[in-house]
């Protein structure tokens, strides 16, 4: 199960969602088997984005295409996709162990291969010995491992992340951005990562999509976004930081 | 949850559930009748064990609430009924059985035994009673003498009486009243209303009332207090007597147009008016045999009121005027 | 790439089937009885329209009044005392309290009434206590008499949903409070209030629909006929004048009035989206201050007392019987078992509906995108509730008069028993289900689609655990309540259908004034003894 998998493309081909008065239209192709970091301002539609590919929330017009094959109106569970969220990502009734069994069998029959693959899963994600725990006995950043051990276990070619690590202090942080490049290197998933840190992207992505107003404003190699000459729109997100930053404390140094 | 044991457990249940009536190898009579006619304490064990060891034949009771889903069930399950007697109605139903249909009439019956006579060619009686206000002796020294000393009254002690719309007894005051008061009986109840404590939707409950203490009055029957000085040894409930006389209460029973098929129906009527019946009927119905004894009355029945006059509309009457006597009540008592 | 035991096709949400289902089987059992007496009274069409005439303006009036008085003489207070009790999680006797006021709805009616009047009658223990300068005291009979009556049903029923939806807070925002130092009545305007406003409409209309087809109550306490409520008529109408067409239409009249009421009750609430996080930490960051402890002591008390008072009086009275001879009675403990079973298999029913219904609501309500909500969404919310409204007797006549030529419609009764009863108590089952539901939904749901956890896998290993609790006591409720009730079979009566309440009544019936307070007791005992067992089974181990 450690072969690479044929790594799968994601694209949404003029995809538009209502939801109430707003309104999104997506269209965006992300390259298989790359780490994409999408970013944007609070409401441009980073998570309904990462939605719309789960299959959380289905288009009112145009196609979601997972490796080539429309998904548009297939339910989340049969998309080739697995999704780790910021908060709730384990049954808290679970025990770590059957949480990460839930990836291999949804009703929970797991076969004695099932049962070596979770505890791989669990020892890869650093939470050997702590099979039995409830996830209110676990830290957060531990609770988010045991979501990646999830996704190790249900062995899908899309990874979708959705500021799963924005909670945790920045050690911890790195440690989990560690463990995702590992995965990614190890099964080669197309990762679509949505974050607000800058730094968070810029350490784990090759590519980034940068939203606003419900659309893509900007999307390209990533070091594109910090060289300096990134979009308009991408300049005025970061603010004060990276490269406009620079060009600030030039400006105040004859004060 | 285990689905297969709840499964099993609902199983399990209906089939407790279930009537479960025995194979008769014996000829049967099903007679329908009200719960407290079949109830341990009620005539029906004792009717059952007399008749059936006079015929070799097997008594079935199907019990419902009262006389009035009695006539009910009969109605509904009409022609196809499985009663062959249909006993507990009383003569202000008979009328609205007859036009069901329902019924055929009897044969020979002797000992008949009741006020004023009876001639009904379809039902026959068996026990009688008359509706009387019982009073609390501990709270009431001097009781009403007559119906008009009853409306009349000091509004201050009161009397829980029932809903004519949903009781026998409440039924009956409305024809009491009608037949002492006639024209002038919206007048009367006008004037009564202010003694009414409340007005209950059944006999049961206003008798509750009354022996909580609630009301030192209570519509009943002159027979009532037979069963406090014989099963409670107490004096303490009596009825009052009015000089008007007393609204008289004919319970009575019929054959079935399913009943006519079977002999032993014809043979349950003759015997109902017998010793081997009557004799459960006073201290178990609590009401006046209608038919013949063998055992004398105990004597607390002769120290009940006996009332002057016996007041009744015939069944006829009743049927014809029901709904405009109920509806001037209604529209007096909800003033 | 899909795992091992997924379907190969999208299959239509289960629990939407279910609800579907649900929402089938409570169609049948009041579109038939309805069939049955349509059919019955079409013959006489003329008593469907006497039925509206001004003595039915009169009652429908009254009706309304009382009902709305009810209503919010033991909402109001019950929104108080649930909140008390929430503010002390742990105290001596709290299981105790909340266990009792299970209990009134499970005593008959007049049973109810007389322990009500054995303390506010004119007999009653408080009688001498409020007789003033020579006057005796006049009994609580009319309008007061009963709202006393009401109260005493709906003001335990009120604060245990109350207390539910309280306790469904998520405990990151109690924690939240305390810490930033809320004081009680901030507390209260920021978190309380939202989360009982948003059970507010339900509570209210629940205790406004039992109110509303109140009967016994009403009649025996009211003074007089012009205490009378539609129900009575509908009552009239099908026992003495056997008149179906105008108990239907009667029933649609009620119905209607029910519909206007609880719509503009629904107004009054807010739907609240909860935060949904990880319960991470079982709450005990509450700190009531000195002040506020002893004003929730008494609030508590006052209504414990006021609840446990008529309660205390059935007891005393029951304990005149001779309850040794009673319990040996073959009648009685044929009837003790009989009540016993059909409440369980009521309560199992009423319980698997409303866990159906509340699911598909659940499953409707994420699916759709805006306010605007869809016509099964509607009735899988509020619609159900409206059986409450229907009375018993027209179930039972309606069914009896459409089976009659089919069947020996009597050996059913225990069906019917079973199934109109389990009806009767969904409402209350929905109510204590729905909060937890709803939020363990909004915690599981996107991990159950995207892992593809359905039916009834996700039913028994995600669902149950944080339900059970909430399961107990919707089963305690709808048990409780079947085990009072004899409205079904009061038309026709039948052999196979001894119940206690039925006993209870019939040995009222025939002087036995003592039997049936002792087995009025015997009734409360048996009710109580469901309750505890249904509260131990929900217990169980906390996940």
């Amino acid at each position: 199960m450690n072969a690479v998998q044929k790594a799968a493309s994601v694209s949404l081909d003029k995809v538009t969602f209502g939801y109430g008065d707003v309104t999104f239209s997506f269209d965006a192709m992300f390259e298989p088997g790359k780490i994409t970091a999408i970013m944007g301002p609070s409401g441009s539609g980073k998570s309904t984005l990462l939605n719309l590919v789960a299959g959380f929330e289905t288009p009112d017009a145009g196609k979601v295409l997972i490796d080539e094959t429309d998904v548009t109106t297939s339910s989340p569970a049969m998309r080739p996709v697995s999704m780790v969220f910021q908060e709730n990502n384990l049954f808290a009734h679970l025990s770590v162990e059957q949480n990460v069994g839930l990836g291999r069998s949804a009703s929970m029959r797991l076969t004695p291969d099932d049962r070596a693959a979770v505890a791989e899963a669990l020892g890869r994600a650093g939470l050997a010995g702590k099979e039995k725990r409830l996830p209110r006995e676990l830290s957060g950043g531990e609770r988010q491992r045991v979501a990646l051990a999830r996704v190790l276990v249900r062995d899908r070619p899309v990874l979708l992340l959705d500021e799963p690590f924005a909670s945790l202090g920045p050690a911890l942080r790195t440690d989990m951005l560690e463990l995702v490049t590992a995965l990614h290197a190890e099964r080669g998933m197309t990762v679509l990562f949505v974050t607000h840190q800058p730094d968070d992207a810029r350490r784990i992505a090759s590519a980034m999509l940068f939203l606003e107003d419900g659309k893509v404003a900007a999307s390209g190699p990533i070091e594109k976004f910090f060289a300096g000459t990134g979009p308009e729109a991408f300049r005025r997100y970061m603010g004060a930081e990276t490269p406009v930053a620079q060009s600030r404390h030039v400006a105040r140094k004859p004060t | 949850m285990r689905i297969s044991g709840f499964v099993g457990f609902t199983a399990f249940a209906l089939a407790t559930l279930a009537a479960t009536a025995p194979a008769a190898a014996k000829d049967k009579l099903t007679v329908y009748t009200y719960e407290s006619f079949t109830a341990e304490w009620g005539p029906g064990p004792l009717v059952k064990k007399n008749f059936e060891a006079s015929c070799d034949c097997e008594v079935s009771f199907v019990s419902v609430a009262d006389g009035v889903a009695l006539l009910n069930r009969v109605k509904l399950e009409g022609a196809s009924t499985k009663a062959d007697i249909v006993l507990g109605l009383d003569t202000n139903l008979t009328a609205d059985a007859k036009a069901a249909g329902l019924f055929v009439p009897h044969g020979p019956v002797s000992d008949v035994d009741v006020p004023g006579g009876w001639s009904d060619d379809t039902f026959v009686p068996f026990d009688y009673g008359y509706f009387a206000v019982v009073y609390d002796t501990e709270k009431l020294k001097t009781p009403p003498q007559s119906l008009k000393e009853l409306v009349e009254g000091d509004p201050g002690q009161k009397i829980v009486i029932q809903d004519p719309r949903t009781s026998t007894p409440g039924l009956g005051l409305v024809l009491w009243v009608k037949a002492v008061y006639g024209d002038k009986a919206a007048d009367a109840w006008a004037k009564l209303k202010g003694r009414v404590l409340t007005v209950t939707p059944g006999w049961s409950e206003a008798y509750g009332l009354f022996t909580k203490g609630e009301a030192p009055m209570v519509l009943s029957y002159t027979t009532s207090p037979a069963y406090h000085m014989i099963s409670e040894k107490t004096e303490r409930y009596q009825a009052a007597s009015f000089s008007e006389g007393h609204y008289l209460q004919v319970e009575v029973a019929g054959i079935t147009t399913t009943g006519a098929k079977n002999p032993l129906a014809e043979k349950f009527m003759a015997f109902m008016t017998g010793p081997g019946f009557q004799d459960a009927i006073p201290e178990t119905n609590w009401m006046f045999p209608a038919g013949k004894m063998d055992k004398p009355l105990d004597p607390a029945f002769d120290r009940l009121v006996k009332p002057a006059k016996s007041l009744v509309f015939s069944p006829d009457e009743v049927a014809k005027n029901r709904k405009d006597w109920v509806d001037e009540w209604l529209a007096v008592m909800s003033r | 790439m899909a795992g091992r035991d997924e379907p190969v096709k999208a299959a239509p949400d289960t629990r939407i089937t279910a609800g579907v289902i649900a929402l089938g089987l409570i169609a049948i059992l009041v579109g038939g009885a309805f069939a049955g007496l349509i059919a019955e009274g079409a013959g006489n069409l003329a008593g469907a329209a006497a039925a509206f005439d001004g003595y039915l303006f009169r009652i429908a009036r009254f009706t309304l009044w009382q009902a709305a008085l009810s209503t919010l003489l033991s909402v109001a207070p019950a929104l108080f005392v649930a909140r008390a009790l929430s503010r002390h999680p742990v105290f001596f006797g709290r299981t105790l309290i909340l266990q009792l006021f299970a209990l009134p709805l499970a005593l008959p009616a007049i049973v109810a009434a007389l322990g009500v009047l054995a303390l506010y009658g004119r007999a009653g223990y408080f009688a001498d206590l409020l007789s003033v300068g020579g006057q005796n005291w006049p009994g609580i009979y009319g309008l007061s008499g009963i709202l006393v009556a009401h109260v005493f049903f709906n003001l335990p029923l009120a604060t245990r949903l109350f207390l539910e939806a309280l306790q469904a807070v998520p405990s990151d925002q109690w924690r939240l409070s305390s810490q930033l130092g809320m004081r009680a009545p901030a507390t209260f305007r920021l978190i309380e209030w939202p989360a009982l406003r948003a059970a507010l409409p339900g509570v209210a209309g629940l205790v406004f629909m039992l109110c509303i087809t109140s009967f016994t109550i009403v009649l025996t306490l009211g003074g007089g006929p012009a205490a009378s409520t539609l129900e009575v008529a509908i009552y009239q109408a099908l026992r003495f004048d056997f008149d179906p067409a105008r108990a239907v239409s009667l029933t649609l009249i009620q119905i209607g009035l029910t519909l206007l009421v609880v719509g503009a009750l629904a107004r009054l609430g807010a739907s609240m989206t909860g935060d949904a996080n990880l319960p991470v930490a079982p709450r005990r960051y509450l700190s009531a201050g000195n002040l506020e402890t002893v004003l929730n002591a008494v609030l508590i008390l006052l209504a414990l007392a006021f609840v446990a008072g008529p309660m205390a009086a059935t007891v005393m009275a029951g304990l005149g019987a001779d309850l040794g001879r009673l319990a040996g009675e073959a009648a009685v403990r044929q009837a003790t078992m009989t009540s016993l079973v059909l409440a369980c298999l009521s309560a199992a029913l009423s319980v698997a509906i409303s866990l159906s219904l509340v699911m598909a609501r659940r499953a409707l309500a994420i699916r759709r995108r805006s306010e605007r909500r869809s016509l099964l969404e509607l009735l899988s919310d509020t619609g159900p509730a409206f059986v409450l409204v229907v009375p018993p007797i027209v179930l039972g006549a309606g069914w009896f008069v459409l089976l009659r030529h089919v069947a020996d419609v009597f050996a059913i009764a225990p069906v019917m028993v079973v199934a109109v009863n389990a009806m009767m108590a969904m409402p209350f089952a929905l109510r204590a289900l729905r909060p937890a539901y709803d939020a363990a939904s909004e915690r599981h749901e996107r991990l159950c689609a995207q892992l593809g956890v359905a039916g009834w896998t996700r039913l028994l290993l995600i669902d149950w655990p944080p339900l059970r609790r909430p399961l107990a006591t919707a089963f305690s409720f709808a048990m409780a309540l079947s085990l009072g009730d004899l409205g079904v079979i009061a038309l026709f009566g039948s052999d196979s259908v001894q119940t206690l309440p039925y006993l209870l009544l019939a040995r009222m019936g025939s002087y036995r004034t003592a039997d049936a307070a002792g087995l009025a007791l015997l009734l409360g005992l048996a009710c109580l003894a469901l309750v505890l067992a249904a509260d131990r089974l929900g217990k169980g181990r906390e996940a």
